[in-house]
């Protein structure tokens, strides 16, 4: 019941702070755009327009999903712990894990509501352009469930991050610079590695374990389609591709639970 | 009933000793001020009891169980001293929270509003409240579900003389209910005839617990009596009871408790001497002085 009431209040300051808005102004446009536009390079050629679609907005996700996710996330105990409320909330009977847990399902509420929205709008556009005949909707259905497993193992670093720094400064700071390096220099690092190596036993072994083990090159290759396009949109992803699905999907579920727990095991020390 | 036990309770920073040894008692029904400087240990004190900080040494019991459990907690209203909230939830949503956290239903809630009197402003933001508003709001989530036990770390600061009435008004009711309350502030006449107990801490010990009288017997400190005469009497008058001559027209004079009925008697034996009388006890404020100040430093 507490996690619920928790929720609840933290779904009802989100939507004051506008957080709600600013998540789905983000996803909606930019799902919008890159629906109406993702298909212009390929013409009308047989490749499923949808398939077009949520690879245009995959790459896009990779970036957004855990920006959003840190956002949402980075205040939720250093900015409680700093305005005072966390020590009157701790002198409730409620345990810490219970006011993690509800913050948690409040934020990837918002953030679920964002990507749904977003892809409601890309599936509405395609069918308006495209007519609903012989449309594929699992890599839609798929990229739905995979965005909240990312969205949920970047909220919990998030928390993480929020625990360890106590002040919402300093926490904001961290956020920002974990996000480049999970999103962007991570990929840059390990390319580096590959050219580096030239097609060696790093390439060949490592480097797909590797890949895999980031949420976010794990969210890109399992929502990648293994064909063409893939190597249109993403020379680095196809190459990892080598890992299979089974550990992207593991690495997709397994990160939210590690960082939840870390979080945990963070905010369990706060002493407010 | 002991509601809340302190055995011996210390706490170390470092080298900082925040408390030291302390043990206090509260039984069900009863008001406990808790009196000391900025950095006297209270709020530490209120702290350890409500699970916040950890103990170095000692023991704390809340209603038999340990601080911080979940059973202790429930028992626990809690107002701390800068009381904050969320700005951008409205004074009733943030007490219905409250309410639902402690399994209180939301129309209790709402009584409570009332009886704090912020039914009008209860829709409205709480960034907009007005930091005696915030401290009612307050003092509204530390009565839900009729606590056992009552923290307010200084519950007046922020409000007007009139809030403050009506502040202790509600503690009394909270006391009449069988809470315990431990409430500690700095303004020290208004809780003179609110408590039935004064704590008085200072660099982290227990210099005195006990009822107002008991301590201002054990103090023995003098009690002031100004005997109002006429400019032309004044001295003889002065002359007769052996005190000084103050304002022209007034003889002031101090006595212990044990003489004061025969000065008194004498007083009256001036007959039409006498146009006036003041007997003052000494004040908490004395009193406060007189404990706080540790006895190796000359007292």
């Amino acid at each position: 019941m507490s996690t619920i009431a928790i929720a609840r209040m933290e779904l009802l300051i989100a939507r004051r702070n506008m957080w709600v808005f600013t998540a789905l102004i983000l996803m909606g446009l930019f799902s919008s755009v890159l629906t109406l536009a993702g298909g212009a390079p390929t013409g009308t050629l047989g490749v499923d327009p949808l398939l077009i679609a949520t690879t245009s907005i995959t790459t896009l996700s990779v970036y957004l999903i855990p920006l959003i996710g840190l956002l949402l996330s980075f205040d939720a105990i250093a900015g409680e712990a700093e305005r005072g409320t966390l020590a009157l909330s701790l002198t409730y009977p409620l345990s810490r894990g219970e006011i993690l847990l509800g913050k948690f399902l409040a934020h990837l509420m918002v953030l679920g509501f964002a990507v749904a929205v977003g892809l409601a709008l890309t599936a509405g556009l395609t069918i308006w352009k495209y007519g609903s005949a012989d449309l594929n909707y699992w890599p839609l259905l798929k990229l739905f469930a995979t965005a909240l497993a990312l969205g949920a193992a970047f909220l919990g670093i998030g928390y993480t991050i929020s625990a360890l720094a106590k002040q919402t400064g300093v926490a904001s700071g961290i956020v920002i610079i974990v996000w480049l390096i999970c999103v962007v220099l991570y990929d840059l690092g390990l390319l580096g590695a590959l050219v580096a190596d030239g097609g060696g036993t790093f390439t060949k072994t490592i480097f797909p374990w590797l890949l895999v083990a980031n949420p976010a090159d794990a969210f890109r290759l399992i929502n990648m389609p293994t064909d063409t396009v893939s190597t249109l949109a993403t020379g680095i992803g196809a190459a990892g591709q080598a890992s299979g699905f089974a550990p992207q999907l593991a690495s997709l579920l397994l990160w939210p639970v590690l960082a939840l727990t870390l979080a945990w095991a963070a905010f369990r020390r706060v002493e407010p | 009933m002991t509601v809340l036990g302190i055995e011996n309770v210390s706490k170390s920073y470092g080298e900082v000793h925040s408390v030291q040894g302390v043990s206090l008692n509260l039984n069900a029904g009863e008001r406990v001020a808790l009196l000391g400087h900025n950095g006297a240990g209270k709020t530490t004190l209120m702290r350890m009891v409500l699970g916040l900080t950890p103990l170095t040494s000692g023991r704390i019991t809340v209603l038999g169980m340990p601080p911080g459990s979940r059973k202790a907690r429930e028992a626990i209203g809690f107002l701390p001293e800068s009381v904050a909230f969320h700005g951008a939830l409205t004074g009733r949503e943030q007490l219905h929270h409250f309410a639902r956290l402690k399994s209180v239903s939301t129309a209790a809630a709402d009584l409570l509003l009332e009886r704090v009197g912020l039914t009008h402003a209860m829709h409205r933001k709480i960034r907009t409240y007005s930091k005696g508003m915030r401290q009612r709001i307050g003092l509204a989530q530390a009565l839900l579900g009729q606590p056992r036990l009552a923290l307010l770390d200084e519950p007046t600061s922020g409000l007007d003389p009139i809030s403050r009435h009506e502040f202790y008004d509600i503690v009394d009711d909270l006391a009449k209910g069988g809470s315990a309350v431990l409430l500690s502030s700095h303004a020290l006449t208004e809780l003179e005839s609110r408590t039935d107990r004064i704590a008085i801490m200072s660099k982290g010990h227990l210099l005195a617990n006990d009822s107002l009288s008991n301590l201002r017997e054990a103090a023995r400190l003098p009690i002031q009596v100004r005997v109002k005469a006429t400019p032309e009497t004044a001295d003889s008058v002065a002359a007769q009871l052996g005190g000084t001559r103050v304002n022209g027209a007034s003889v002031s004079l101090e006595v212990q408790q044990e003489s004061k009925v025969s000065l008194l008697g004498q007083i009256t034996g001036l007959g039409a001497l006498v146009k006036d009388i003041d007997v003052t006890p000494a004040s908490l404020e004395e009193l406060y002085r007189y404990y706080s100040v540790p006895k190796q430093e000359g007292k």
